[in-house]
C-alpha cells in the first residue's frame, strides 16, 4: 500500500466516523412550552423538540423560511394533522394532547423530523 | 420586514364612525402597518407582516370593537395556495430550461461520440466553465441552500446529496480547466466534467418539476371537495327574495332554491319538491326525489322542482365541510406501513454519504487507473442515484389519492391505518335491522287471544308504546293512528328494557310488551299464542307480545323491508371471499326468514345489544380480521370491537366517532367498493415501497461498481441522474393511477 493509500483511507474512515457522528449522533434537548411557540422551518425544525403539557391546548406557530419543497408540509400524524406551510407565512396548528408520550412530527417526506413530547 | 395586502368584508357596519373605530383596531394588531376601512363597499384593505399576523388576529381585533370580519374562506385559502404553486412551478421550468440548454451545449463540447461535431471553441473547458457557472450556482442553487441549512440543524436530505455529487464534479472539472498540469503529474488525462455537473442539475430539477406537478393531483379530492361549495344563496327574509353571500347564511333561514341550483347549505325542506342530485356528496348517482321534511344536503344540484329549505347547518357543521375535514384528517395520519420506510428515511442520507466516502476509498486503493478519476466518477454516481424521495413518497401520496377517491363515491375514511386494516378484512357483520332493512318497521299482523279484538290489543299496547323512541314501538303507533286506537292518556310507571321490551301502568293494571323471552321472566304463559307466534317468526316478522295484568292478551307481527341493494352488496362481498354474516336482536327463526333471503349463512340472532361486541370478538377469535357495518349509535360498542367500524350514514353528521369508516350513501354495495379501495390502494403502496427500497439497494452497489470486476460494469453519474430523477415519479404516478382504478 502506497503512502497516499494509506491517507485516503485514513481520511475516509475518519469521515465515516464523523459523519455517524454529525448527523447520527446529535443529542437534542426540548424546550419547554405553556400556550404556543413559534417553529422556525429552515433546514429542519428549531427547536425541533418541544415540551408541551397534556390536557391543554397548544399553539404552534409554525413559519417556513427555507424554499425546499422536503419541508412544504409539516405532519403531525399523531394529532391528523397535514398542513402545507407557505413560503414565509405563518402557519398556527393547535393541539390538545390527552396522553402523555412522546410524538413525532416531520416534513412530508419524512426526512426532516421533530417530537412533542407531552408531559 | 416582507408586506402583503388583503382586503376583506366587514359586517355590521353601519355609520362613519365605524371606519375610524375599525381602522384603529386593525392598526393596534402588531405586525399590521396600515389600515383603511371603506363604508360604502363594506371592505377593509390591510397591510400587514405575515409572519406574525394571522387572519385570526384580525378576525378577532374587528370582533373585539362589535363587527365580523369575512375573511378569505378554505376556498380563497386554497385558490391562493394554487397561485402560489404554480408560479414557483414557472420559476422552476425557467431554471430546469436554462440547465438544460447549456448543459446540452457541454455535452456537445465534450461528451466522447458528438465531441467530433461540435466546433473547436465548444471544447473549451474554459468555455465550458463560463456556461456551467451559473447552472452550479443560480439554477442549482436551492440545493445548496437547502443543504447548508440541514447542516445547521445536523441533517441531511436529497439536496445534501445533490448539492455534494455537483460540486465533486464542478470542483474537480473547476481544477483541470485552471491547473491541467497537477493533473498530468497524477497519470490522468485533463479531462473536464462540466457535463456531468449541469445535466444532473437539469435533470434533477426536471424531476422535481415533473414530481410537482404529480404531486399536486395527490390532492386533487379536497380541492374539488371545495369547489362543489356554492358561493350564494337566495334567502327568503321579510317576505322577499335576495342573493347573500353563503357565509351570511345563519340557521333558520329560509332558502329558495331554484331548478339547475346549488343547494348552498344543510336543511330540512319546507315547501316544494324535487329531485336532488347528490353524487358529488354520497356518490349515489341516481337523484333523489325530496319533499316536505327531507333532509337536503348543501353543494348537492337541483334538478327540476323549485323548493323552500330552512337551513339547519351551516359553515362548518355542514355535511360538505365535515367531509372536507374528515379527508383532511385522513391523509393528515400515517399508516402503519410506513414506519418502516420512516425509519429507513431517517438514516438513509447520512449512510449514503458515508458509503459515497467508502466508495471512494475503495477505488482510490483497490481500482484500476487512473484511480483518482474512477474514484470521484463513482463517488459522484453513489451520491446522485440515492433516492430517499421515492420512500418517502411511496405510502402518503397512495393513502391521499386513495382517501380522496373514496370521498368521491361516499366513502369517508377516517384515518390511514383504517383504510390499511380493511385489505384484510376476511369477514363482515352487518347490523340487521337499519342496515340491511330499511328501519322503517310496520304492522303486518294482529292477533288477538279469545275475548280480545285486535284492535284492543293495539289500544292497550299503544299506551305503552307511546313513551317509547323504538322503531317497532312507533310501528304500532303508526298502526294504533290507522285504527285510530290510540289512548288520551300515556302509560305511568313506565320502564323499557333494552332488546326485550316496554312496561307500564294504566287505570291500575300492568301492561307488558315485548319478546317473548321478556313475557317469560315476567311469567306471562305464551302457550295460547303458540301457533300464531310460529308462524309470524317463520315468515320473517318480528313479534311483540301484548299482556294484561300478567295474561297474554294478543300478539303483533311487525316486518320490515330489506334496502333494495343488499342482495347486490352481499353477493359482492362474498365474490371478494369475504364471509358475510348478520346480527340481531330479533328472535332466531325472524333472522333466519332474513338470513335465507338474502343468501347469508351465518347469523347472530337475539343478541342483546351490550352484546354485539361479543358476537364479534366470536368472529376476531377464529382468526378472522372483522369488519362490523351499522349505524354507528345503538352499535357503537360492537363498531369499536371491529377491526374495522363501518358506520351507514344517517342525516347529515358524517363523524361518526366510533366508526374507521362512514358510508355516506344508504347503498350496501358500497361497503365492498370499501373493501376493494383499501386492497387496491395497499396494492399500489407495497408496489411503491417496493420499487423505492429495490430501486436504492439494487442501484446503490451498482453505482459503488459491484458489477465491474465481473461484467466491467460502471455507472456513469448522468445516467444516475436520470434514473434518481425517474424513480421518485414513477412512485407518484403509480398513486395517480389509482384514479383511475374502479372500485364500484
Amino acid at each position: 500500500m502506497t503512502t497516499d493509500q494509506g491517507i485516503v483511507i485514513i481520511i475516509a474512515v475518519l469521515g465515516i466516523a464523523g459523519v455517524y457522528q454529525f448527523f447520527l449522533g446529535k443529542r437534542t434537548k426540548a424546550v419547554r412550552v405553556t400556550g404556543d411557540i413559534d417553529i422556525v422551518v429552515d433546514g429542519g425544525y428549531t427547536p425541533d423538540t418541544i415540551e408541551i403539557p397534556s390536557g391543554k391546548t397548544t399553539t404552534i406557530h409554525f413559519f417556513r423560511k427555507d424554499p425546499s419543497s422536503c419541508l412544504e408540509e409539516v405532519i403531525i400524524s399523531e394529532f391528523k394533522i397535514r398542513r402545507a406551510l407557505p413560503l414565509s407565512e405563518r402557519v398556527d396548528v393547535q393541539i390538545t394532547p390527552e396522553m402523555p408520550g412522546a410524538f413525532k412530527f416531520s416534513c412530508g417526506m419524512g426526512m426532516y423530523h421533530g417530537t412533542i413530547i407531552v408531559r | 420586514m416582507t408586506s402583503i395586502k388583503k382586503t376583506f368584508a366587514i359586517k355590521g357596519m353601519h355609520c362613519a364612525s365605524c371606519v375610524r373605530i375599525l381602522e384603529d383596531a386593525l392598526k393596534t394588531v402588531p405586525g399590521v402597518s396600515s389600515a383603511t376601512v371603506n363604508l360604502a363597499t363594506e371592505k377593509a384593505t390591510v397591510d400587514y407582516d405575515p409572519a406574525s399576523v394571522t387572519d385570526k388576529h384580525l378576525s378577532s381585533a374587528v370582533s373585539n370593537v362589535g363587527y365580523q370580519a369575512l375573511i378569505a374562506d378554505e376556498m380563497e385559502h386554497e385558490d391562493a395556495e394554487r397561485t402560489r404553486k404554480q408560479k414557483e412551478l414557472s420559476q422552476l421550468r425557467t431554471r430546469v430550461v436554462f440547465s438544460l440548454v447549456l448543459g446540452i451545449l457541454i455535452v456537445w463540447g465534450s461528451f466522447p461520440g458528438i465531441v467530433n461535431t461540435s466546433p473547436q471553441f465548444m471544447r473549451s473547458f474554459w468555455l465550458q466553465l463560463v456556461l456551467a457557472l451559473p447552472v452550479q450556482f443560480w439554477a442549482g442553487w436551492s440545493f445548496y441552500r437547502a443543504a447548508f441549512s440541514s447542516l445547521r440543524h445536523r441533517t441531511a436530505n436529497m439536496d445534501t446529496l445533490v448539492a455534494l455529487g455537483t460540486t465533486v464534479a464542478f470542483g474537480y472539472s473547476v481544477v483541470v480547466t485552471a491547473l491541467p498540469q497537477l493533473v498530468m503529474r497524477a497519470g490522468i488525462e485533463p479531462m473536464a466534467y462540466f457535463d456531468v455537473s449541469t445535466i444532473i442539475i437539469g435533470l434533477i430539477l426536471l424531476g422535481r418539476y415533473f414530481e410537482a406537478r404529480a404531486k399536486a393531483g395527490t390532492s386533487d379530492a379536497i380541492r374539488k371537495l371545495l369547489g362543489l361549495q356554492a358561493k350564494t344563496a337566495r334567502v327568503v327574509r321579510d317576505g322577499r327574495e335576495q342573493d347573500i353571500a353563503i357565509d351570511q347564511v345563519i340557521i333558520g333561514d329560509i332558502l329558495r332554491v331554484r331548478p339547475g341550483e346549488k343547494i348552498p347549505v344543510d336543511g330540512v325542506v319546507t315547501e316544494g319538491s324535487s329531485a336532488i342530485d347528490e353524487s358529488m356528496v354520497t356518490g349515489e348517482s341516481i337523484p333523489v326525489d325530496k319533499g316536505p321534511d327531507a333532509l337536503v344536503i348543501g353543494s348537492t344540484i337541483n334538478k327540476t322542482g323549485s323548493f323552500l329549505f330552512r337551513a339547519t347547518k351551516v359553515g362548518s357543521e355542514t355535511m360538505l365541510a365535515q367531509i372536507v375535514k374528515l379527508v383532511q384528517e385522513a391523509q393528515g395520519s400515517k399508516a402503519p406501513i410506513q414506519r418502516l420506510a420512516d425509519l429507513v428515511s431517517s438514516y438513509f442520507v447520512p449512510v449514503v454519504i458515508m458509503l459515497a466516502l467508502a466508495t471512494f476509498a475503495l477505488w482510490y486503493v483497490l481500482g484500476p487507473q487512473p484511480v483518482l478519476l474512477l474514484a470521484i466518477l463513482n463517488t459522484v454516481a453513489v451520491l446522485i442515484i440515492a433516492c430517499p424521495c421515492a420512500m418517502g413518497l411511496a405510502t402518503p401520496t397512495a393513502i391521499m389519492v386513495g382517501t380522496g377517491i373514496g370521498a368521491q363515491h361516499g366513502i369517508l375514511i377516517k384515518d390511514a391505518a383504517a383504510l390499511e386494516t380493511a385489505h384484510k378484512v376476511r369477514a363482515v357483520v352487518f347490523d340487521k335491522t337499519g342496515t340491511l332493512t330499511e328501519g322503517k318497521p310496520r304492522v303486518t299482523a294482529v292477533i288477538a287471544t279469545a275475548g280480545h279484538t285486535e284492535d284492543e290489543v293495539i289500544r292497550i299496547d299503544a299506551i305503552v308504546e307511546q313513551s317509547s323512541s323504538h322503531p317497532i314501538s312507533q310501528a304500532i303507533m303508526e298502526e294504533a293512528h290507522k285504527r285510530n286506537a290510540v289512548a288520551p292518556t300515556s302509560a305511568g310507571k313506565f320502564e323499557a328494557i333494552p332488546g326485550n321490551g316496554v312496561r307500564g301502568e294504566s287505570d291500575g293494571k300492568v301492561i307488558i310488551s315485548g319478546t317473548e323471552r321478556f313475557m317469560q321472566v315476567n311469567g306471562v304463559d305464551t302457550a295460547p299464542l303458540r301457533a300464531d307466534i310460529d308462524g309470524l317468526l317463520d315468515s320473517g316478522n318480528t313479534i311483540t307480545i301484548v299482556a294484561l295484568d300478567g295474561i297474554a292478551i294478543g300478539v303483533i307481527g311487525i316486518a320490515d323491508t330489506v334496502k333494495p341493494s343488499a342482495h347486490a352488496g352481499i353477493a359482492e362481498l362474498k365474490k371478494l371471499g369475504v364471509e358475510v354474516a348478520m346480527i340481531t336482536g330479533d328472535h332466531t327463526r325472524v333472522a333466519k326468514a332474513v338470513a335465507t333471503q338474502l343468501g347469508i349463512e351465518r347469523f347472530f340472532a337475539e343478541v342483546l345489544p351490550e352484546d354485539k361486541a361479543s358476537a364479534v370478538a366470536k368472529l376476531q377469535q377464529e382468526g378472522k380480521t372483522v369488519a362490523m357495518i351499522g349505524d354507528g349509535i345503538n352499535d357503537a360498542p360492537a363498531l369499536a370491537q371491529a377491526d374495522v367500524g363501518i358506520a351507514m350514514g344517517t342525516g347529515t353528521d358524517v363523524a361518526i366517532e366510533a366508526a374507521d369508516i362512514t358510508l355516506v350513501n344508504r347503498d350496501l354495495r358500497t361497503v365492498a367498493s370499501a373493501i376493494i379501495l383499501s386492497r387496491k390502494t395497499l396494492r399500489t403502496i407495497k408496489l411503491n415501497l417496493f420499487w423505492a427500497f429495490g430501486y436504492n439497494i439494487i442501484l446503490i452497489p451498482v453505482a459503488m461498481g459491484v458489477l465491474y470486476p465481473a461484467w466491467g460494469i460502471l455507472l456513469n453519474p448522468i445516467f444516475a441522474s436520470v434514473a434518481m430523477a425517474a424513480s421518485s415519479i414513477s412512485v407518484v404516478l403509480n398513486s395517480l393511477l389509482l384514479r383511475k382504478a374502479r372500485i364500484s
